[in-house]
């Protein structure tokens, strides 16, 4: 049924070694702002949850960029869709619309990884080295495979780069500094908790940040996060195949 | 073979074809001519499952697009009007590309990306990016890379366009030898000799209906052998006749300015819609 996948994924893979360099270079800058401005200079003798302010964000970054990096490959989607063309070739070669996402979701999911572990170094420099077991990287890949999915699905929904840019600022941006990436969500009013709850990362920066000081996280975590991602596997699906004129 | 029937595409309140029927046989090289906006790129759009029918249906070699959209995919290849190839990979990766998506084993993919390469002339380019390419280039590789999983029938969407002539000309002998090694080619066009040079047979288009469909000889000799097009103060105005000698007879009565030519495609087109082609 998804025969053709590995043809999607191979090809994302071939531009990304050739960007590499560059991407790294990129991956780069924003967390070490991060890490820079709030962890080492605001957050300097900032204790949260019994952790250094660094300790806790380093792992919030991680999910963060679980998240963008992932989703970034709609931005990719999307040039190659309305710019090059290029979504033609995959829409007129014999594959099944899953073959296509489940190759550009890996790619996604890719792509985060690459940056997180970006991240972990650059924190091991930053002196902060912690708990990378089993239970952070689970939650960070299906992190990475809703926003992956929720790319494909809004790169095949967004009629121009505008729309694309829109979607960015008004759902990406919001999420990764409301996501408890900076803060404990627990800081904000109860109505705000319930809503944020419900967003993926919020889930991903919990179970990844217990993970990381060494505790097991919740079931909950895992179980949100798996039923968000299967119904975001199956609106990328949808979206595809209403992707033709 | 490609079959068409009562194929009809309506935009919102555009009716971009209105029932189009066709037949297009097996080894056959085929042009679709019309003007800009006749529905010849949407009728190509449906034919490669790009775009849906509002009504009707296209058969490839018996397989519904609709249908059966894996089985019919495999027998074509698609040469769209702009180039869609991946800018920063290089020539031979994105034939690899396409070899995978078409399911082909590695090693017939090494194979057939270097018998291709000698194929278009572009053996020394393997390796080559891309968007380090000309346009006449991008344009072969484009072609080769349609052939890549040795598809039944091609379907170029206007492959010349905005290309010099000398590389048109080019790109023409290979679509001919590519018909001749027993593919069905299907061409979209909106230049006459393109038309007249490759095609055994020729349909008009226009505002989404066919207004003819015969050998280029045929339609041209439906209204003749000879044109005059008489140059008069603000436009021109073209005759048709059977004999040169009729033309030069009725040129000598006439004091404006005029050449006398060979009709072409163009004049058929004119005669059986009232307008210019280009």
């Amino acid at each position: 049924m998804i025969r053709g996948w590995t043809a999607v994924y191979f090809r994302e893979m071939l531009i990304l070694r050739r960007r590499l360099s560059r991407l790294i270079s990129a991956w780069s800058v924003s967390p070490l702002l991060y890490l820079i401005a709030f962890g080492y200079a605001m957050g300097k003798g900032v204790t949260i949850q019994g952790h250094s302010y660094l300790e806790f964000l380093l792992p919030g970054l991680v999910a963060m960029t679980s998240m963008t990096q992932a989703f970034a490959i709609g931005s990719e989607i999307n040039i190659a869709r309305f710019y090059w063309h290029i979504f033609e070739e995959f829409q007129t070669a014999p594959i099944s619309n899953a073959a296509y996402v489940l190759g550009e979701v890996l790619a996604g999911i890719t792509r985060a990884l690459l940056a997180g572990c970006v991240i972990l170094i650059l924190g091991a420099l930053f002196g902060v080295v912690l708990c990378y077991n089993g239970y952070l990287w689970l939650a960070f890949l299906m992190n990475s495979f809703i926003f992956a999915s929720l790319a494909v699905g809004f790169a095949m929904l967004v009629k121009s780069h505008a729309d694309q840019a829109m979607v960015n600022s008004f759902v990406i941006t919001p999420m990764a500094f409301l996501g408890g990436t900076f803060f404990p969500i627990d800081h904000l009013p109860d109505w705000a908790q319930k809503i944020l709850y419900l967003l993926p990362l919020t889930h991903a920066a919990d179970a990844i940040r217990t993970s990381s000081f060494g505790a097991i996280p919740e079931i909950g975590d895992y179980l949100m996060l798996t039923g968000i991602g299967v119904s975001a596997f199956v609106f990328a699906f949808m979206t595809v195949s209403k992707a033709r004129d | 073979m490609i079959e068409i029937h009562k194929l009809v595409k309506h935009y919102r309140k555009t009716k971009a074809l209105k029932g189009v029927d066709l037949k297009v046989n097996r080894g056959e090289l085929f042009a679709y001519l019309g003007p800009n906006g006749a529905g010849k790129t949407t009728t190509i759009r449906i034919m490669t499952g790009l775009t849906r029918a509002t009504v009707g249906k296209v058969l490839l070699g018996g397989c519904d697009v609709t249908k059966e959209p894996r089985a019919a995919k495999k027998q074509f290849g698609f040469v769209p009007q702009h180039i869609n190839l991946d800018s920063e990979l290089t020539v031979s990766e994105n034939l690899l590309v396409h070899g995978l998506l078409h399911q082909m084993p590695r090693r017939a993919i090494s194979q057939r990306i270097e018998e291709l390469l000698d194929y278009i002339d572009l053996g020394d380019k393997a390796d080559t990016l891309i968007k380090e390419l000309s346009g006449g280039m991008k344009r072969r590789v484009m072609i080769a890379r349609a052939l890549m999983h040795s598809p039944q029938m091609l379907f170029l969407d206007e492959p010349t366009v905005g290309l010099d002539p000398n590389i048109r000309r080019r790109i023409w002998a290979l679509i001919k030898t590519i018909q001749q090694g027993g593919v069905t080619v299907f061409l979209t066009t909106h230049y006459i000799e393109e038309a007249e040079f490759l095609a055994a047979r020729v349909a008009f288009i226009d505002l989404g209906s066919i207004v003819a469909l015969d050998t280029p000889q045929n339609l041209m000799a439906g209204i003749g052998n000879w044109a005059i097009d008489e140059f008069q103060s603000n436009h021109m105005r073209s005759f048709y006749f059977q004999t040169q000698e009729e033309a030069k007879k009725w040129a000598a009565t006439h004091k404006n300015g005029f050449t006398l030519r060979r009709v072409n495609l163009e004049d058929a087109f004119l005669a059986l819609t009232g307008k210019k082609i280009k």
